[in-house]
Order: C-alpha cells, then structure tokens, then sequence
C-alpha cells in the first residue's frame, strides 16, 4: 500500500501550481500578541478614541474587555465610557446606519469581528495606507482597498501620505529598507505634512490598535489556548493508561 | 414465570430480563458479539463515527439552547453563545470543527469498506443503510451551515438551492418550495433550523439504529474479506472471533484518546482550521445584497461540487452538471452489484482492483482540492479527467474484478 501513497502524493504535485495566483495587494505581516496587555491596552485607547464615534463593536462588552486586558474598571469608566453607558454594556455608539450611509456612502461596518473577516495583516495594512487623493470625497483614497468610503482619521497622527505611483504600483510595491538605519529608503509613499507621530510611531499605533481588534474578535482565545493545554496533557497521559488496559486485555488474543 | 429469553439471571437483572430483554441485548450486541480478531488500524473509525454523532447532539442541544432562529437575530446570537454564555466558545467549536470531523472519519470509514469488501454480501443493506446516513449527514450538514447567517451560510445556501432550479420544468418551483421564499429568507433559515435540529437528527440516528442491526445480524467484515462465522468451534464461538467487549470497547479507548488529540488540537487552537472549517467571510452578517467574490462550499462537498462545474452547461442549462453530481452520489448505492469479484478483500484482489481503488482515492482528493479553489480552464480539464476517472471506476468494475486473477483466500483470518 506504501508504493500507491507514494504515487498519490506525487499525483498531487502539480496541482501545487495551479494553486498560486488571486494575488491581492501585498500585505504587511503583524504578529498578534494577546499576551501583551500594555499593547492591548493603548490600542483600546486608540480604538475607543478614533473608531468607536463611526465604527461600533457590538458584541464586545467593556467590561469584558476590562478584566481581560487587567484594566481597573473604574479607569474604564473615568476614560473610555462613551456617554452616559454602563460598563457591562457593549461598545456601540449613537450614529444612525441612515445617516452615516449618507455621509460615508455606505454605513461604517461593525468592528467586533473585522480582524476575523479580513485577518490582522489586512487591517495593520490597510490603515497605514490611506493617502492624499484630491479626487475623493475626503480628499485620501487607500492602497489596500481602493475608493474606501471612510477618511484618514487617524491622519492627525501619522501626517499626510503622498503616493508617487500609480494606485496599481503601490499595491505590489515592495517598502525598501535600509539595512543600516531601519528607515524607509525610496518605495512609493513619503510624508507630506508632518503629523504626531514619527513613521515607526505610528506603526506601533497602528500595531496596537489591531492587536486590540485580534482580541475584540475572540476575547475567548487565550482561555481556549490555556484549557486546552490541559487537555492535550490530560489525553496524552490517559492514552498510556488506556492502551496498557488494551494491551492487558488483547495478551490473550492469539 | 420466566420470560422467553432470560438469560438465568436473578435479583434484580433478573426481575429486569423478564420483563425487557436487557441481559440478551447486553449480549447480543457488546459481550457475546463475536468480531474478527484481525481488525486494523482502519476499523476505528466507525465507533469515531459513533463518537461524533454524540458530539454533535450533545453540543447542538446546548447551542440550541442559545440560538436565535431568525434573520434579525442569529449571527448576533452565535456571537453572544461565542462571548456572554459560559463555555459558549468550546460548545461551538465542538460542533462547527466536530461536522467536519465527522465528515473525515465517515470518509475513511466508507473507503475502508470499498477496500475490504464490506459491501458485498451478505452486508448489502448495511452498505445502503451507510449510504442513507452519508446522504442524511451532507442534508444535516448544509442545513446547520445556514444557521450560523454569515456571508458564506448565506451564498453557500443560495447556491446550492439553485441548483434544483437546474430541474427541468419544475425547477424554479421546486427551489421556491424549497426556500418558502424567492429568495434565501428568515423563512428558509427558520425551516432549516426545525429540519436541522429535530427532523434529520431524528432520521440519522434511526439510521444508525438500522446500520447496526443489519452489521449485528451478518457480523463485521475483516480486512481479509472472510466470513469468521464459517468457522465457529463446539460452542458455536466462531474461532477467529473474540467479543466485542471488552476487546474492541478497550482497543477502541486508545483509537478515542488518539483522535480527541488531534481534534483538541483544532478546537482549542486552529477552530477556523485556516478557513476551512469557519470560512472568513462568515464573520459578516448574512446580506442578500452583495455577493462575496468567491463562494466556495465546506470541504466535505467541494469534490462533487467539483464535477458539477466541471459539467458545461447544456442549452444554458446547469441540469447536466445536477446530474452528474447526483449520480456520483448515487452510483455508491449500487456498488454491492458492481462488484464481480471472487474475493472481498483488496488483500486478494487483483492488479487492475487494487490501480483502480488509488485512482478513484486519487481523483476524489483532486476534486476535493479543486472545488475550493476558484476554477480556471486548465483546472476545469483537470476535474473533467477527475470526474471521468471516479465514474470509471464504477462503470468497469462489473469487468476488471471478474476478468483479473485474484489471490487465494485462506481458510482462516492472518494477523
């Protein structure tokens, strides 16, 4: 039987080539960290700062998010409550979907399960590549996704972004970097007028605010990835026990 | 009075056996159901089968517990089951990564009996009992895949029902009757539920029910295709066989324990199994206006999904490509009669039977791949030689299995 698993795997081979293609904008990996609560932290900050006004996170609760990130409840209530909600409701907000669908051309979606829908890489990407389009309602469009409805909120920080390619370029464009100073050398974007924030600033911003949203999107993880630790451990020493009580059993079976 | 069939027991067993025939189904099924010794490796995934069929009950009646039937409440339910009910998280991926693993282990278990014979006779009916439950458990499965009332549940659904709007004459009537709407609704959710919580279930485990019976009254096959009960000493014990219990319950622990290892691993680890047990775009909301760019079916269905692209359209009509997916299904149901082999066994079979089980295995797996990835020309030729290759086998088995030299069966089982 050996020899046909062997021809079955070859058989599969070429099929490996067919499986490329579909390229989408090249994406900038960002590694989330669910463990580190400081970045957690500041990126809720960010997130209930510059999101939660257009954006909700509907199924997320504060409170929820309070004892999972080792947030003091009354510092979330002092600084991040919106309004006059309760702690233990979700993070929503006051804007009518008719209104901002008329503002923005379609209603900003829901942000609980963003990360899950287009994966952290997408998101860290997407909201480092807004720049100047005079072209547009709000003056930027965005690499990563073209003709987005939404503005450059977080523009204050990071300062406005010139593209010097064509919008097609820029999406396959590699960022190069020096391998001396770590700066961006060259690549399609530069800085126009300067904002709070230096580039790597920024990045960091951008980073901490999509660990955030890695976590509104499965607050459950870290318990799933804890419990099932221990029932790895637990299955893997029960199936000695339970293949010696076979082995008892079976050493009369000739 | 003694009742027919006590087995001698007094007390309180006793007292039962008169009454209900607990000790001789005790017997019959567990303690004195005489199986092969020589079951491999293979022989573990019916109980796994079994297994997960609890699973998925066990956890969809505490998900029921929780979910919310309608368009305006279901994907908001499946988020509050995901984050405000206590274990709500695990009971989920239990069942959403628990379907795909039933899937898997009913796949082996089925090609473990095209392997050794375990459809041929006297086991006919138990094969056509199996091959209700598959078709049971693919209705079960598309039908759950709804209720959850993302993107992909959604456009999943919708195109699979289209699919019967392929039937002529009727068709576009029959995908009405089907949806209760004209188009995917709360109405079509709501009846897939009641269908996929209490109908199906129902059908499946009677299903079950009538698989072990018929396995129970022939007895288990092995993998050198021999009839253990041909050989049975004074007491009418067939010689090759030991007891299901405790020899296989025990042996069967281990073949637990080593499954819920790797299953653990995905449910506590990769549930979305890289977006092939939860599928990205299902983390948006149903929306019946706008149409994902690539709707690809789970899994478990894409190589018939496969060959019904593969199929070009007949008068800009999708029915031949319905056929041929049809027919890939139901041609399993007529293998017992296909087969004109001497023997069961692969073991003893022929050259030309054992090319034509790999390839048939082979062509499955590349239609599997090739339904979840957006079809191209070349891939298209691909899945057309595939398709012709799975219908191959079938159509040439009455020939190749009687024409080719098989092996000698020996008398008794080998290790």
């Amino acid at each position: 039987m050996k020899k046909y698993l062997v021809a079955f795997v070859i058989a599969l081979f070429p099929l490996a080539s067919f499986a490329a293609g579909g390229a989408g904008p090249k994406l900038d990996h960002m590694a989330v960290d669910l463990h580190n609560q400081a970045s957690l932290q500041r990126g809720m900050q960010v997130f209930v700062n510059n999101c939660l006004g257009c954006h909700s996170a509907q199924y997320q609760r504060y409170q929820r998010a309070a004892e999972d990130l080792g947030m003091p409840i009354n510092l979330v209530e002092e600084n991040l409550l919106l309004g006059n909600q309760k702690v233990g409701q979700q993070m929503t907000n006051t804007m009518l979907k008719e209104d901002s669908a008329n503002w923005f051309g379609t209603a900003p979606p829901d942000l609980t399960l963003e990360s899950r829908l287009r994966g952290p890489d997408w998101l860290y990407t997407y909201l480092r590549s807004f720049y100047k389009d005079s072209s547009r309602p709000w003056g930027v469009n965005n690499v990563v996704f073209p003709d987005v409805g939404m503005p450059n909120v977080l523009e204050y920080l990071q300062g406005e972004q010139i593209n010097h390619c064509s919008a097609e370029e820029a999406q396959h464009h590699e960022a190069k970097i020096d391998p001396l100073t770590g700066k961006m050398m060259g690549g399609c974007m530069s800085i126009g007028k300067k904002g709070q924030q230096s580039t790597e600033e920024f990045d960091k911003t951008v980073y901490d605010l999509v660990n955030f949203m890695a976590y509104i999107g499965e607050p459950s993880k870290l318990d799933s990835q804890r419990i099932g630790t221990k029932v790895l451990i637990f299955l893997f020493l029960f199936f000695f026990i339970a293949y010696a009580l076979k082995k008892e059993y079976w050493k009369d079976v000739h | 009075m003694a009742g027919y069939r006590n087995k001698g027991k007094s007390g309180f067993m006793g007292w039962v056996d008169d009454r209900f025939p607990a000790t001789a189904m005790w017997e019959d099924h567990l303690s004195k159901y005489y199986a092969p010794k020589n079951f491999n490796f293979w022989y573990f995934f019916g109980s796994l089968a079994m297994l997960m069929l609890v699973n998925q009950i066990i956890t969809g009646i505490w998900l029921t517990m929780s979910y919310n039937p309608s368009a305006e409440g279901a994907f908001a339910s499946v988020e509050y089951i995901m984050r405000d009910v206590d274990y709500g998280w695990l009971l989920r991926y239990l069942h959403s990564t628990g379907a795909s693993a039933f899937f898997c282990v009913v796949y082996l278990h089925m090609f473990r009996g095209m392997m050794y014979g375990s459809y041929r006779k006297p086991r006919e009916l138990i094969w056509l009992f199996g091959m209700a439950i598959y078709l049971a458990l693919m209705a079960e499965a598309f039908m759950g895949y709804l209720l959850p009332w993302g993107q992909m549940s959604y456009w999943g659904a919708a195109v699979i029902v289209s699919l019967f709007q392929a039937v002529p004459f009727v068709g576009p009537e029959l995908a009405e009757w089907i949806r209760g709407d004209y188009l995917i609704s709360g109405v079509t959710l709501n009846r897939f539920f009641s269908l996929h919580v209490v109908a199906l279930p129902i059908v499946l485990l009677a299903l079950v029910v009538l698989h072990i019976i018929a396995l129970h009254e022939v007895g288990s096959n092995n993998p050198d295709g021999i009839e253990i009960k041909e050989n049975k000493d004074e007491n009418g014990v067939p010689l090759d066989g030991i007891p299901f219990h405790p020899y296989y319950t025990v042996k069967d622990i281990v073949g637990v324990v080593v499954f819920l290892f790797v299953f653990c691993i995905i449910v506590f680890f990769f549930p979305e199994g890289g977006g092939y047990l939860i599928e990205a775009p299902n983390f948006e909301p149903a929306n019946p206006l706008k149409t994902p760019p690539h709707i690809a079916p789970v899994w478990y269905f894409t190589p018939f999904y496969a060959m019904l692209r593969a199929i070009p359209p007949i008068a800009a009509s999708q029915f031949p490509g319905v056929v041929v997916m049809g027919g890939a299904i139901a041609i399993l149901f007529v293998l017992p009669w296909l087969d004109r082999s001497p023997v069961k066994s692969i073991r003893y079979k022929g050259m030309f039977s054992k090319v034509a089980l790999v390839i048939f295995a082979v062509s499955f797996v590349i239609l599997g791949y090739l339904g979840v990835v957006a079809s191209t020309p070349e891939r298209t030729l691909v899945a057309q030689i595939c398709t012709a290759l799975y219908f191959a086998f079938f159509f040439l088995m009455p020939f190749y299995t009687k024409m080719e030299k098989t092996k000698p069966v020996p008398e008794r089982v080998t290790g």
